[in-house]
């Protein structure tokens, strides 16, 4: 391979190297997204399955007054 | 607009742009004849001015964007802005690697000041990479957006302007020029070769854009979710 | 007629409040001889005389950057510009103020300069003055509204020099060439549009920034 050769796959390869690199980036990000949608979910599972609030006492007033 | 539709154009532009790109880095090797004066080195003008013109795109596509968010105030050009700066300094970076790379195959230098491109892109690389410390300095929000966007409309100007003055810097500053016959008519083969590629790495930004902007816009999503359950 | 009475009294604020306390126009005027000198020990035995002209620009430049840092610290500090922006002037009538304040400041610095500059390495051409003239209003112009969105980031004296120095870079090759080539018109002219085009787009997107 000639000099003028290497240099040429060179430019080629650093601009498939940045966008290989970006997909890896992104890789993470999704997975890191899909940690974060599993956690909200468990939240919202939790919310839902919660008992119901104990009602407060209003009887108590009225027969005071 | 419908989920499905977003889907369906996003995954037809990155399938345009590996396509695009493919067929023309093909061409580009196998194809195109040498060049009569620089031979086999001068394929890298299919990667490298495709590459700076789409850096030049995306920074003209924040300045819309940003000039969006001033015109209407709806924040979600902010993001748009955002991400395409982003695009631009990424393509802008290769564009200078790229261009140092040629630069080392011509003339033996990695660098050199009588590059006009290369300067250009070197100025603007430092002009958006401010861009970024000016976002990550101030407090998010409706006014951060809007400076943002005022910064990305003044490269845009700084764009034209900083050429002109590279142009009148040239006799005066640096007095080796280096020469390159990139001006000569380019030959049939040449121009498609060179329009394929073009239309391929802007499919790529393109494509990469709206993968970061639903990533974006995604995180703020989940922070709204989050902010609602807890 | 209100507008320009506005900018008026803002840009007679600042001055007069530089006059009572002295701080920022005696330090650029230190600064810039210092560096001058700094220079001075910088440029080999054997440097050209266009080198001298380059360092001259240089400096200028750092000098700027060192008053535009202070063009809103009072404001800063006592919350002056959200009282500013609320009152009923447009908005770009500070940005004019301000930055005709700049002017005045960076002129007095440069009266001193430009003499030092004399004395210790070439002779100063009409051309120079001019060039020096046209440059002041190209920082004041686009460093006025850098300096308002610095103030109100949290890395302020960080953030002014890193937005500043790309966007004056055509400032620096117009005010080079006037001083070194044979042509200087050209780059006169060229600063002289760098000013129009740049002072249009700030007093327009000034409004932008500073509000809430």
């Amino acid at each position: 391979m000639t000099s003028a050769e290497r240099y040429v796959t060179a430019a080629y390869l650093v601009v498939l190297a940045v966008v290989l690199a970006y997909l890896v980036i992104y890789a993470f990000k999704l997975s890191r997204l899909e940690r974060e949608v599993g956690e909200l979910a468990e939240l919202a599972r939790r919310k839902r399955d919660a008992p119901p609030e104990p009602e407060p006492e209003p009887k108590r007033e009225e027969v005071a007054g | 607009m419908s989920t499905s539709l977003r889907n369906s154009r996003a995954v037809a532009l990155a399938a345009a742009a590996a396509g695009l790109l493919l067929l023309g880095i093909s061409l580009a090797f196998y194809w195109v004849p040498d060049a009569p004066i620089e031979g086999f080195r001068q394929r890298i003008f299919y990667i490298h001015v495709p590459i700076a013109l789409t850096a030049y795109a995306c920074f003209f596509w924040a300045a819309w964007k940003a000039l969006r968010l001033l015109w209407t105030r709806d924040e979600r050009y902010d993001l748009e802005s955002y991400t395409a700066v982003h695009m631009g300094v990424i393509f802008g970076i290769l564009t200078l690697v790229t261009g140092s790379i040629w630069a080392r195959t011509s003339w033996g230098v990695w660098w050199t000041w009588s590059e006009r491109q290369l300067v250009l892109f070197l100025v603007l690389f430092l002009f958006y990479s401010a861009y970024f410390m000016l976002r990550f300095s101030v407090e998010p929000g409706p006014r951060r957006a809007r400076m943002s966007a005022v910064y990305a409309l003044f490269g845009v100007v700084l764009i034209p302007v900083s050429f002109l003055a590279i142009r009148l810097a040239e006799g005066l500053i640096h007095p080796v020029v280096f020469d390159r016959d990139v001006g000569e008519n380019l030959a049939g083969s040449q121009l498609l070769t060179f329009v394929i590629c073009l239309a391929g790495t802007l499919a790529l930004a393109g494509s990469l854009y709206l993968n970061e902007l639903t990533g974006k816009r995604l995180d703020a999503r989940l922070s709204e979710l989050r902010e609602a359950l807890s | 007629m209100r507008y320009l009475a506005d900018v008026g009294t803002l840009a007679a604020k600042d001055l007069r409040l530089e006059l009572r306390s002295r701080d920022t126009v005696p330090a650029m005027l230190l600064f810039v001889v210092a560096t001058l000198v700094v220079f001075n020990f910088a440029l080999p035995a054997g440097a050209s005389a266009e080198a001298a002209y380059g360092l001259l620009w240089a400096a200028l430049v750092f000098t700027a950057i060192l008053g535009l840092t202070r063009a809103f610290a009072a404001e800063r500090e006592q919350r002056v510009l959200d009282g500013l922006v609320l009152a009923p002037s447009d908005r770009s009538a500070i940005w004019l103020g301000k930055a005709i304040a700049v002017v005045a400041f960076l002129a007095l610095a440069e009266v001193v300069a430009l003499p030092a500059f004399a004395l210790f390495f070439q002779p100063v051409s009409w051309e120079l003055v001019a060039a020096v003239a046209l440059a002041t209003v190209g920082f004041a112009v686009v460093g006025t509204l850098l300096a308002a969105m610095a103030a109100a980031s949290r890395a302020r004296e960080l953030l002014l020099p890193l937005l500043f120095l790309p966007l004056v870079i055509p400032i620096v090759v117009g005010g080079v060439g006037a001083s070194i080539a044979d042509d200087p018109g050209r780059y006169l002219g060229f600063l002289a549009l760098y000013d129009l085009i740049f002072a249009i787009l700030s007093w327009a997107s000034f409004e932008y920034v500073v509000t809430e």
